[in-house]
């Protein structure tokens, strides 16, 4: 079980692995949309995809439309993390299927919290930021 | 400011004044809670350090100073749907059940005690909203309480900041049911004007309150000692419905303290009913 962490900044990519990292999920990194896709190709499907929106080559909504067009991926978890705060553009990401909505700054709880409120299966639920 | 470290003098005086004042009980190993917690207490009154800010106090009876020295003691942590399935088991099994019972009266009453900044009995309001079909045709009292003006008065205004809207709340009812104002997020008068909140200390005299169907009172009793966990639990039961529900929090629990409540197990959480 891995989550697919999409960011182009190297340090929240590290910020969100160690969070992700003591819930019992492996971690496999992308650095923008596109990065993302191909890692998808790959692998089998993750047990949560957190997006960033703003990258350079595919930013994070055209990602998680393209996500949501392919049938494979119809119940595929996917948290977008960003620091867009405008709620046009949350309602945009939710009405392309972003499953949850973290606004940067966060802490590691709130992260933690959101995967639960969606059902991301969690193998060490109780992480040490809890 | 001086972040000297606390006297036991000092460690002691905040232990009985918010001990007298609000029966939660504190002791030496909550000195880090009380540093953190008097540390803006005394900057904003101009006092260098907690201890002279105590001092202040020991010195000559100050009434507002010392209650702002007990609100800082006692402000709860809260959130947006805090532990998820109190929430759960209202919309899965409660609502449905209140509107039967209630159906000829149309009425229903749900109190946040110790409600904080207000987050709970919101979160209350906008599951209604979402769950509670034909709400409309019905006349529905959310109280929240607290012994704190500071809390209540953020309650009430219903502004929260981006880091209290993340905990907790979906993106979807962040979106449907508040309004972003520069860096902070307003609750829709629609659901702001559901709540009312009103000063209430658990362990003194209680102004009226409405017969409620639902109380939340989480993370509160932890606090307090035995004997005034049963003094309060008895006062609460006196404003239950007949069959009212009673959500403590998950450390938390009316065994051994009042027989007049039964357990019920339903889904991931606990309650208590009136018996």
């Amino acid at each position: 079980m891995y989550a697919l962490i999409i960011d182009d900044s190297r340090a929240m990519r590290r910020i969100l692995s160690k969070i992700v990292m003591p819930l019992g999920l492996e971690v496999v990194e992308a650095e923008n949309g596109q990065d993302g896709l191909d890692r998808l190709e790959e692998m089998e499907p993750p047990e949560v995809i957190l997006v960033d929106w703003n990258m350079p080559v595919m930013n994070g909504l055209d990602f998680v439309k393209t996500v949501r067009a392919d049938g494979r991926y119809a119940n595929q978890k996917i948290m977008m993390v960003t620091t867009e705060t405008e709620p046009a553009q949350m309602v945009r990401a939710l009405m392309a299927g972003v499953d949850e909505f973290a606004m940067k700054p966060f802490t590691a709880d709130v992260l933690v919290e959101k995967m639960k409120l969606i059902g991301v299966r969690l193998p060490n639920p109780v992480s040490s930021n809890e | 400011m001086s972040v000297a470290t606390l006297t036991p003098e000092a460690i002691n005086y905040v232990c009985t004044t918010v001990r007298a004042r609000s029966a939660i009980e504190l002791d030496v190993s909550k000195s880090y809670l009380i540093e953190a917690r008097l540390a803006p207490v005394a900057k904003d009154n101009g006092f260098d350090s907690i201890n002279d800010l105590i001092q202040a106090l020991r010195g000559q009876r100050q009434l507002k100073l010392e209650s702002q020295l007990v609100e800082a003691m006692t402000t709860n942590e809260t959130s947006f749907f805090r532990d998820q399935h109190p929430f759960e088991t209202l919309r899965k099994t409660l609502f449905s059940e209140i509107k039967t019972r209630n159906a000829a009266s149309k009425s229903l009453n749900i109190w946040s005690a110790a409600c904080s900044t207000g987050q709970e009995i919101y979160s209350i309001a906008m599951h209604l909203r979402e769950h509670f079909a034909d709400l409309a045709s019905w006349k529905v009292q959310l109280v929240g309480t607290d012994l704190s003006d500071d809390v209540l008065k953020r309650a009430a205004e219903a502004r929260f900041s981006q880091i209290e809207v993340n905990r907790g709340l979906p993106a979807s009812m962040l979106v449907k049911h508040f309004q972003r104002n520069g860096l902070h997020w307003e609750l829709k008068p629609e659901v702001r004007n559901m709540a009312r909140f009103m000063k209430l200390n658990l362990i003194e005299r209680w102004p009226p309150l409405p017969v409620m169907d639902i109380v939340f009172l989480r993370n509160v009793l932890i606090y307090f000692c035995p004997e005034t966990k049963r003094a309060i639990l008895e006062k609460v039961r006196r404003v239950m419905a007949p069959n009212a529900v009673l959500f403590l929090g998950a450390a938390e629990t009316t065994m051994g303290l009042d027989a007049g409540f039964e357990r019920v197990q339903s889904d991931n959480s606990v309650y208590y009913r009136l018996k």
